[in-house]
C-alpha cells in the first residue's frame, strides 16, 4: 500500500492557528464532558452513595473487563434542553467489553431526575437498542428509574417510537437471538418493570431494587393495602415467589458480577469475515489533525492528509485517484481491517458521484466496512450540471449507499449541507454510527447561503413591487437567519438531539472508528442487493 | 594437573568447583540425584551420571556408588565440596583404595579433627588454646555437674559428635544444668545416634573468627588470614567478611600461626579452616596474660566462605586445592598473600526469616543476579530450578568487595537489593536488613548479634500495600503487559477492544483494578493521558512513568522516584519483586461474588514444605474448632494442622509419608452452621 507523503508544515502559522482553535475546542468538549460525567446535583449523588448503591458511572467500570474500552455513546444528549438539568439525558449507553463479549450497556442515572425518562431520553434508550439490533451486540440494563417523566408524558408515552418501543425492541431482539439482561439496582417502577421482567436473564440487588406495576402509594389509593416497596417487590419476592427475577445479589458489586457471569455463559462468537492484517498505529500522528482543519470551513484542504491521520500506517490506495478529484475513495486497513473510505475533497460534481457510487459497489461487493468523512457544502448546481444529469447521478449515489448492507460509519468532520448530507451517508441513510468532530455544521445549507437564498427571494418581491431594500435592511433581515443557523448547526445542538452518536475528539477518530467498526462485525455480514439506478 | 575430576556435590559449590577446572582445562564430572536430573551443576559439567534416588543417603551420601561412576568415568579425582562427603575419612579411604585421589585432607587428619573432644585433647597437647572445659569419659550427671564447678558459668553443653548446632545448650545457672545435659543427650542420641557430650566455657560476646590455611606435599604450610564469621543464626553462619574488622596486626599474626601449628599438629595437607572463639573484651586488654582466642575446630575441607579470602587475597582456592592435590607445591608463599581491602559475602537461603527460618521450596519463577563492581555471585540455580526440601537450603551467595569494609558492605547492600528473586522465599531482604544494621555498620559483631537484635531484624508483617510503592509497581506492571490484562476470552482477531486499554470518549484512558494482600482489598484507578500514567487510590495520586528494561524489569519513576521491579502473575496471583522485598498481591477477579466471601469453606494449606506423618481425621470426620487435623514434618519440626472453627471435613488430600509443597491443600473443611 502507498505510505502518504504529508505536505503539512507544522511550523507555519496557519497550522498552529487552527491547532490552537481545534484545541480550543476539544478543550471545551471535554470540560462538559467531564461535568456530564458527574451525573446529577452533588446532593443527589451524595444521597445515593448513603444508600451504599453505586454511581451509575462506577456500576458501570465494575461491570466490564478490567481495561476495557467504553464506547459511549451521545455524551451530550440533552444539553442545553429542559432547562440544562438532565444531564446525558439521565441514561448512560454505550459499549463494552463484558466477560470478553462486546455488549450494549444501558444505564439509568438515578440521581438525575430519579433516573425517570425525558423525551431525550427515550430517543438514547432507543438509539441504543438500535445500535445493539444493527451490530448484534447483547444488552445489559443497569435499571434504577423512576420510569416517565410525568410532566413530559404526551413527547414520552404515546408515539411509536416512545416508551413502549423499548419493550417491543426486547421482544424482537431477543427473537433474533440477541440476549437481553437486566440487573435491577434501584426501582422499575410500572412501565419499567417490563424491563427485567421481558429480559432473558435478570439479576435483582437485595434491598435496593424493586419491581411492581404499581408502587406503595398506587397500592394504596386503589385497594387501601399498605406495603413497603421491599414488601412488594424486593429481591427476596421476585427471586423466591414471583419469579420475575432469576439472581439473588448482596449488593452492586455482587449483582454486576452475576451479570458478568450470565455473559459468560452466552455461548457467543463473533466471526469476522474479514482478511484482517497486523494492526498498525498511523506513521502521522493523529493530534496533527487540529492543524490541518481550517478555522474557516469555508477553506479548502487536503482530506488525504485527514485519512492519513486516521489509517493504518498513514497508508492507502486511491480508486480512480484521476477521475472526480472532489470526492476521494480509497482502500485502507484499519486496526487491521479492511476499509473503503469516501471523503469529499470539495464539492461534489456528477464525476465524483459516479465515482463514489462505483466505489459503495465495489465495497459492497467485496464485503468491506465503508467510512464516510463527511465535509460538503453540496452538489454544484447551474445550469450546465443540471443540463449534464447532476441530479441523477447524485441520485445513484444516494442509492448505492441507501443499499449497501456493508457496515457504514460516519464522520462529520466539517460541514454537513443539504443533498451531500445524502450522498455522504447522513443519518437518514443508516449508518452504524455517526459521530460529529466539534467544528462541524450541520443543516440544509449553510447560515451564509440561507440568509442570501431567503434575502434573494424577498428583494425580488420588492423589486417587483418597485420598491427598494436598503443594505442595511437587509443586512438586519439577514443576521437573525445566520445566527438560528449557526445556533441549530452547532454540533452540540445537533448532538443534543441525537442527530448522531456523539461529538468526538478528532484526535480520537482512529480509536472511534476502530472499536465501531469492531463492534459492528458482531452482526453478520449481509448481501448489498442495489434499487435501480437511474442511466 | 588431572584430566579430569568428578565433583561429588551440588548446587553453588559444585559449579564453583566446575568453574575452576575448567579454567584450568580439566574435564568435569557431575553427579546428579534424581531431584537434580536437569540442575544447573549438571549443564555447567562436561558429563554428568546418575547417583540415585533424591535423598542424600541414597546419592550424595552414596560412596560406593560415587566411586564406581568415577571409575567408570575415568576421573583421576574427586572433589567432595562441603558437606556430605567432605569431611568423611571413610570415603577418603575407599577413594585412596579405588585409587581415586581425594582432594581434601589425608584420612587420619580428618579422623583427627571429627572428634571434638579428641581434636581438643591433640589441640591442648600442642599447645593450642583451648576454652576452659570437661571432656572425660565419664559421662555419668554427677561427672558432668561436677566438672561443671571447675569449667564455670555461663557454660555451653555441646554434644561429641555432630554438629550444625543440633543438641548445644546455653547453661547461665547451676540449677538449669541437669535439664539441659538430659534435653542435649537425648537429642545427640536422636541425631547422632552418640550421646556423648562435652562440657565448655561460653563466651557471651565472642566473635566467630577462622584462620584459612593450606598444607602441601612438600611439608609447606601458611595460612590465608582470617575471616569473621560472627553473624549466625542458629549456630549457621548468615554473613562472613575478611579481614575481621578490629584485629590488631600482633593479634592477627598470632592466630595464623596458631592456625598453621595446629595444622601441622596433624599433618594436614589441602584446604583447611582453623576456628577460633575470640574474646573481644579480652583482644581489647593491653597487658596480655593469655591469648584472648581459643580453638573450636577445625574443618577438614573447603568452607563455603571461602570467596570472601580469595577476594581480598585475589587467589583461587579450588585451584590451590587441584594443584596441592595433584602433588603440586603451593602456588604462593605467605610474602607473596597481600591482603588488599575488604569483602562481604551474604548466604541466600530458601527460607523465612519470618516464621523462625522456616526452609522454603517452590520454583524460582524469575532470577535476575546482581552484578557490578567488586560484586561476585556464586549460585547454584536458575530461573525456572526447583528448590526442593532434599537439601541445604542456601542456593547461592553474594559476595562483594571494597577499598575498604565500608565500601564493601555498601556494595553488597546494593547487590541484594538489586537481587531478584520470586516464586520461593528468601532471606535477601533480612540480609538487607543486617547489613543497613548501625551496629554491624559499626563493626559491633559478635554470635549473639542475631538474637540480640532479632526485633529489629525480624520485620513486622506489614500490610502488603505499605509501602505504596509496591502496589503500585503491580498496577504498572498490569498497565504495559497487555498479556496479563483482564482478558478472560483468547480473542484471535487484532481487536481494538483489546488494544485500547481504558480506552474513553473524550476523556483519558482510564482503568479500575482491585488488588487484595492480606485479606484487605483495595481499588486502583489508572489513569493514562499524553504525560504518563496517575494511579488513584483512596486519596493518594502517584504520577507514574513507567517501561519495560530490554531484561524484562519494569523501570518506572512513582512521583520522580526509581523504582525497580519484576513481577510474576499466574492465575491472579502476584509475586512482586520490588528493591530486595518479595510482595504477594492477588488480583481481584472482576467475576467474584460477594456471598463468596462470606461462606464457611476453607482449604487447609501446608504452612511449610515437608512430610505428612500423620491424618488424623477422615472424610465426612466432624470436627470442633481446634482439633487438630494432620501432622507433617519439616527439618526434624512438627506442625499440626488444627480446624480453625467447626466443621465438616469435605476431604483429605494426602496421606502418612507424601511430600507437600508449601501452601498445599491439605484438607477442605465446611463450617457446621
Amino acid at each position: 500500500m502507498s505510505v502518504f507523503e504529508s505536505n503539512i508544515d507544522q511550523r507555519a502559522k496557519g497550522f498552529r492557528d487552527n491547532s490552537e482553535r481545534m484545541r480550543g475546542l476539544v478543550a471545551d468538549l471535554k470540560t462538559k464532558v467531564a461535568e456530564i460525567s458527574q451525573g446529577g446535583p452533588s446532593d443527589a449523588r451524595a444521597k445515593h452513595l448513603a444508600r451504599d448503591k453505586l454511581l451509575p458511572r462506577a456500576r458501570i467500570d465494575a461491570l466490564l473487563d478490567p481495561g476495557s474500552p467504553f464506547l459511549e455513546l451521545s455524551q451530550l444528549a440533552a444539553h442545553g434542553m429542559y432547562g440544562g438539568e438532565v444531564p446525558a439525558a439521565g441514561i448512560i449507553t454505550g459499549i463494552g467489553r463484558v466477560s470478553g463479549v462486546e455488549c450494549m450497556v444501558v444505564c439509568n442515572d438515578a440521581t438525575v431526575k430519579g433516573g425517570t425518562y425525558y423525551p431525550i431520553t427515550v430517543k438514547k434508550h432507543l438509539r441504543a437498542q438500535e445500535i445493539a439490533t444493527d451490530n448484534n451486540l447483547p444488552c445489559i440494563y443497569l435499571v434504577d428509574s423512576g420510569g416517565a417523566n410525568l410532566p413530559n408524558q404526551d413527547e414520552v408515552f404515546p408515539d411509536r417510537d416512545h416508551f413502549g418501543r423499548i419493550f417491543y425492541n426486547q421482544a424482537n431482539m431477543s427473537a433474533a437471538r440477541i440476549p437481553q439482561i437486566a440487573v435491577v439496582m434501584g426501582s422499575c417502577t410500572a412501565g419499567g418493570a417490563y424491563v427485567p421482567a421481558m429480559s432473558d436473564e435478570s439479576v435483582i440487588v437485595r434491598e435496593q431494587g424493586t419491581i411492581f406495576l404499581g408502587g406503595p402509594p398506587l397500592v394504596k389509593a386503589a385497594t387501601g393495602e399498605v406495603v413497603s416497596a421491599e414488601e412488594l417487590g424486593g429481591a427476596e419476592v421476585h427471586c423466591k415467589v414471583s419469579g420475575v427475577t432469576d439472581h439473588y445479589a448482596e449488593d452492586d458489586l455482587d449483582a454486576l458480577a452475576i451479570a458478568r457471569r450470565i455473559v459468560a455463559h452466552l455461548n457467543r462468537r463473533k466471526d469476522a469475515l474479514l482478511e484482517s492484517r497486523e494492526a498498525r498505529e498511523p506513521r502521522l500522528d493523529p493530534k496533527e489533525i487540529y492543524g490541518i482543519v481550517p478555522s474557516d470551513t469555508r477553506k479548502p484542504y487536503d482530506v488525504r492528509e485527514i485519512i492519513a491521520r486516521i489509517v493504518d500506517g498513514s497508508e492507502f490506495d486511491e480508486f480512480k485517484q484521476l477521475y472526480g478529484t472532489t470526492l476521494i475513495c480509497c482502500f485502507a486497513n484499519l486496526f487491521g481491517y479492511p476499509v473503503g473510505i469516501i471523503a469529499n475533497n470539495g464539492i461534489l460534481f456528477s464525476e465524483s458521484a459516479l465515482k463514489g457510487t462505483h466505489f459503495i459497489e465495489l465495497c459492497s461487493q467485496r464485503g468491506i466496512p465503508l467510512i464516510f468523512l463527511q465535509n460538503i457544502a453540496g452538489f454544484m448546481v447551474g445550469r450546465k450540471y443540471e443540463a449534464g444529469g447532476i441530479a441523477k447521478d447524485g441520485a445513484k449515489m444516494v442509492t448505492a449507499v441507501s443499499c449497501a448492507r456493508v457496515p457504514k460509519f460516519t464522520v462529520i468532520i466539517g460541514g454537513s449541507f443539504g443533498a451531500g448530507n445524502y450522498g455522504m451517508c447522513g443519518r437518514a441513510f443508516g449508518p452504524r454510527f455517526l459521530w460529529t468532530w466539534p467544528n462541524a455544521r450541520i443543516s440544509v445549507m449553510g447560515g451564509e447561503q440561507a440568509a442570501n437564498v431567503l434575502a434573494q427571494v424577498k428583494r425580488d418581491n420588492f423589486e417587483r413591487k418597485g420598491e427598494a431594500w436598503s443594505a442595511e435592511d437587509e443586512e438586519a433581515f439577514k443576521a437573525p437567519i445566520r445566527a438560528q443557523y449557526e445556533h441549530q448547526g452547532h454540533p452540540y445542538y445537533a448532538t443534543a438531539r441525537l442527530w448522531d452518536d456523539g461529538v468526538i475528539d478528532p484526535a480520537q477518530t482512529r480509536n472511534v472508528l476502530g472499536l465501531g467498526l469492531s463492534a459492528a462485525l458482531n452482526a453478520p455480514l449481509e448481501m448489498t442487493r442495489f434499487g435501480v439506478f437511474r442511466m | 594437573m588431572f584430566e579430569s575430576i568428578l565433583i561429588a556435590n551440588r548446587g553453588e559449590i559444585a559449579c564453583r568447583v566446575i568453574r575452576t577446572a575448567k579454567r584450568l582445562g580439566v574435564c568435569t564430572i557431575a553427579v546428579y540425584s534424581d531431584a537434580d536430573a536437569g540442575a544447573m551443576h549438571v549443564e555447567l559439567a562436561d558429563e554428568g551420571y546418575r547417583l540415585g534416588p533424591a535423598a542424600a543417603s541414597e546419592s550424595y551420601l552414596n560412596g560406593n556408588q560415587l566411586l564406581k561412576i568415577a571409575q567408570r568415568a575415568g576421573a583421576e579425582a574427586i572433589h567432595p565440596g562441603y558437606g556430605f562427603l567432605a569431611e568423611n575419612a571413610g570415603f577418603a579411604e575407599a577413594c585412596a583404595g579405588a585409587s581415586v585421589v581425594f582432594i581434601g585432607p589425608p584420612a587420619e587428619a580428618i579422623r583427627a579433627m571429627g572428634s571434638k573432644s579428641a581434636a581438643l585433647e591433640l589441640m591442648s597437647q600442642a599447645k593450642v588454646p583451648i576454652l576452659p572445659g570437661y571432656r572425660g569419659g565419664d559421662q555419668s550427671d554427677e561427672a558432668l555437674i561436677e566438672a561443671a564447678e571447675s569449667v564455670g558459668f555461663p557454660l555451653m553443653v555441646k554434644p561429641v559428635a555432630g554438629g550444625g548446632g543440633k543438641g548445644m545448650r546455653i547453661v547461665n545457672l547451676p540449677t538449669e544444668l541437669k535439664a539441659a545435659i538430659d534435653s542435649s543427650r537425648r537429642e545427640a542420641q536422636t541425631a547422632f545416634g552418640d550421646g556423648e557430650l562435652l562440657l565448655e566455657r561460653y563466651l557471651e560476646h565472642a566473635r566467630h573468627v577462622e584462620v584459612q590455611v593450606f598444607a602441601d606435599t612438600h611439608g609447606n604450610t601458611l595460612h590465608l588470614y582470617e575471616r569473621d564469621c560472627s553473624i549466625q543464626r542458629r549456630q549457621q553462619k548468615v554473613i562472613e567478611e575478611a579481614p575481621a574488622p578490629g584485629l590488631s596486626d600482633a593479634l592477627r599474626e598470632r592466630m595464623g600461626a596458631v592456625a598453621v601449628h595446629a595444622a601441622e599438629a596433624i599433618g594436614y595437607v589441602g584446604a583447611g579452616t582453623v576456628e577460633f572463639l575470640l574474646d573481644p573484651d579480652a583482644a581489647k586488654e593491653k597487658k596480655k596474660k593469655s591469648d584472648p582466642f581459643y580453638f573450636m575446630e577445625m574443618n577438614t575441607r573447603l568452607q563455603v566462605e571461602h570467596p570472601v579470602t580469595e577476594m581480598v587475597l585475589g587467589v583461587d582456592l579450588v585451584e590451590w586445592q587441584l594443584r596441592v592435590a595433584s602433588g603440586e607445591p603451593l602456588p604462593k608463599t605467605s610474602v607473596e598473600l597481600n591482603p588488599a581491602g575488604h569483602a562481604v559475602e551474604a548466604r541466600i537461603y530458601a527460607e523465612d526469616p519470618a516464621r523462625g527460618f522456616l526452609p522454603a521450596s517452590g520454583r524460582i519463577t524469575h532470577l535476575r543476579s546482581p552484578a557490578g563492581p567488586g560484586v561476585r555471585v556464586d549460585t547454584g540455580v536458575r530461573e525456572g530450578d526447583a528448590v526442593g526440601v532434599h537439601y541445604d537450603p542456601m542456593i547461592a551467595k553474594l559476595i562483594a568487595h571494597g577499598r575498604d569494609r565500608a565500601e564493601a558492605v555498601r556494595r553488597l547492600g546494593r547487590a541484594l537489593k538489586g537481587y531478584e528473586i520470586l516464586g520461593i522465599t528468601t532471606n535477601v531482604a533480612y540480609l538487607s536488613r543486617i547489613l543497613s544494621h548501625p551496629s554491624y555498620a559499626a563493626a559491633e559483631i559478635d554470635t549473639g548479634f542475631v538474637e540480640r537484635f532479632k526485633d529489629a531484624l525480624t520485620p513486622l508483617p506489614a500490610s502488603g500495600f505499605e509501602p505504596g510503592h509496591a502496589a503500585i509497581s503491580v498496577i504498572l506492571h498490569l498497565a504495559l503487559n497487555r498479556s496479563i490484562c483482564g482478558e478472560r476470552v483468547a480473542v484471535a482477531e487484532p481487536s481494538p477492544w483489546t488494544r485500547l486499554r481504558g480506552f474513553r470518549l473524550n476523556a483519558d484512558a482510564v482503568e479500575y483494578l482491585r488488588l487484595r494482600a492480606d485479606e484487605e482489598t483495595r481499588t486502583f484507578t489508572l489513569t493514562r493521558s499524553d504525560n504518563g500514567m496517575d494511579i488513584t487510590c483512596g486519596e493518594k495520586v502517584f504520577a507514574c512513568l513507567a517501561r519495560f528494561n530490554s531484561d524484562g524489569a519494569l523501570d518506572a519513576r512513582i512521583d520522580g522516584r526509581r523504582v525497580r521491579s519484576a513481577a510474576i502473575f499466574d492465575h491472579g496471583r502476584v509475586d512482586l519483586w520490588l528493591e530486595g522485598n518479595v510482595h504477594r498481591f492477588t488480583l481481584v477477579d472482576p467475576d467474584e461474588r460477594r456471598a463468596a466471601a462470606q461462606s464457611g469453606h476453607e482449604h487447609l494449606t501446608a504452612p511449610m514444605p515437608g512430610k505428612i506423618i500423620a491424618v488424623l481425621v477422615e472424610a465426612g470426620a466432624v470436627v470442633a474448632r481446634g482439633q487438630p487435623l494432620v501432622t507433617m514434618e519439616a527439618m526434624k519440626m512438627e506442625h499440626t494442622v488444627v480446624a480453625p472453627f467447626d466443621g465438616v471435613v469435605e476431604n483429605v488430600r494426602f496421606g502418612v509419608g507424601d511430600l507437600v509443597r508449601e501452601g498445599a491443600d491439605l484438607i477442605h473443611l465446611t463450617a457446621q452452621l
